[in-house]
């Protein structure tokens, strides 16, 4: 009977984001409503972590923004995040980088995943 | 009237194209055929008695099979249960109602036989709020005073004290239906319903 949940849900997962793991710098494009206009707001950040399956999906973006530590959790299937970009791709070593929460400027950062 | 047995299938959540998330829960409702109708002349008041899913042909009883065969069913329903019919109604055994009795912004009422808790204190019982966790308090759950003293002497009826807790019948009233699905045979309802998953759920109109 679970099967039947997750077929109902399939039909709402979206398929175009690209991939992103923890570890990743990401740009959200995120839709904004003020009154009657519309319009995208862009927020730049490590994804620090991912949580949840199927519909329920969020993601936590965070970054410093005036040298105050700022998050966001999204909904990985809110039509609100009208898209994803991959700024860069980062090497880590856990799930949860919850440790960047302590650390500031060079001991936050994270090394850039190498490709080959 | 518009009613419905069902089994409840799970929880999930829904977005619309605003963006708006709605949690909703999955019921797998009818189809159910009307098994017999209570008359004024015959009962002394109107009902229709719905069935719902099916029982393996080995373990109907004969008088179960045999009542199904009436209202010329093939199979015996698993589950029976009457609802109330209005004055202005005309149904007939045999019909068979779907999840089409129903559309989406219908306000329902949802009963089923709540998760069974066991044998449980005051705190998750009740909402008692118990002692203060930290600053120097004695750990404690306990329902405290029973009441006045000497007079009156003994505990006023109702007094809310540790019990068993859940698997009765339970009813939400005033549910949203947000979605309804005729191909599969499902209600989706707006919150959530009583019982467990697979648990059998009576739909009615509010």
């Amino acid at each position: 009977m679970a099967d039947l949940i997750q077929e109902i849900e399939k039909e709402q997962l979206r398929d175009d984001l690209p991939e992103f793991a923890p570890g990743d710098t990401i740009r959200v494009l995120y839709r904004v409503r003020e009154g009657e206009k519309e319009r995208i707001q862009a927020f730049e950040g490590v994804c620090i972590a991912r949580r949840g399956g199927g519909v329920s999906e969020t993601f936590t973006v965070r970054k410093i923004s005036s040298g105050i530590g700022v998050e966001r959790i999204f909904p990985v299937t809110s039509p609100f995040v009208k898209g994803v970009e991959v700024v860069r791709r980062g090497r880590v070593r856990r799930a949860k980088l919850y440790y960047l929460r302590g650390l500031r400027g060079k001991a936050a950062r994270i090394q850039e995943k190498r490709t080959n | 009237m518009a009613a419905l047995i069902g089994q409840k299938i799970g929880m999930t959540r829904i977005f619309d194209t605003e963006g708006k998330e709605t949690p909703v829960t999955v019921v797998e409702a009818g189809p159910c055929p009307v098994v017999q109708v209570r008359t004024e002349d015959r009962d002394g008041y109107r009902a229709i008695q719905l069935g719902f899913g099916q029982k393996k042909e080995h373990r109907a009883s004969r008088a179960e099979a045999g009542h199904a065969a009436q209202a010329g069913l093939e199979t015996t329903p698993r589950v029976l249960r009457e609802f109330p019919m209005g004055a202005d109604e005309d149904v007939e055994a045999g019909q068979e109602f779907t999840v089409e009795v129903f559309e989406a912004g219908d306000r329902v009422k949802v009963t089923g036989t709540s998760k069974g808790r066991g044998f449980q204190g005051v705190v998750k019982r009740h909402g008692f709020a118990g002692r203060p966790a930290s600053h120097g308090h004695p750990m404690s759950r306990t329902p405290g005073s029973m009441g006045p003293g000497t007079d009156p002497s003994r505990v006023i009826k109702g007094k809310k004290l540790p019990g068993q807790m859940g698997g009765t019948r339970t009813t939400v009233r005033n549910l949203e239906i947000v979605r309804v699905d005729a191909d599969r045979n499902l209600l989706f309802v707006k919150g959530g319903v009583p019982g467990s998953r697979n648990s059998y759920l009576f739909i009615a109109k509010t």
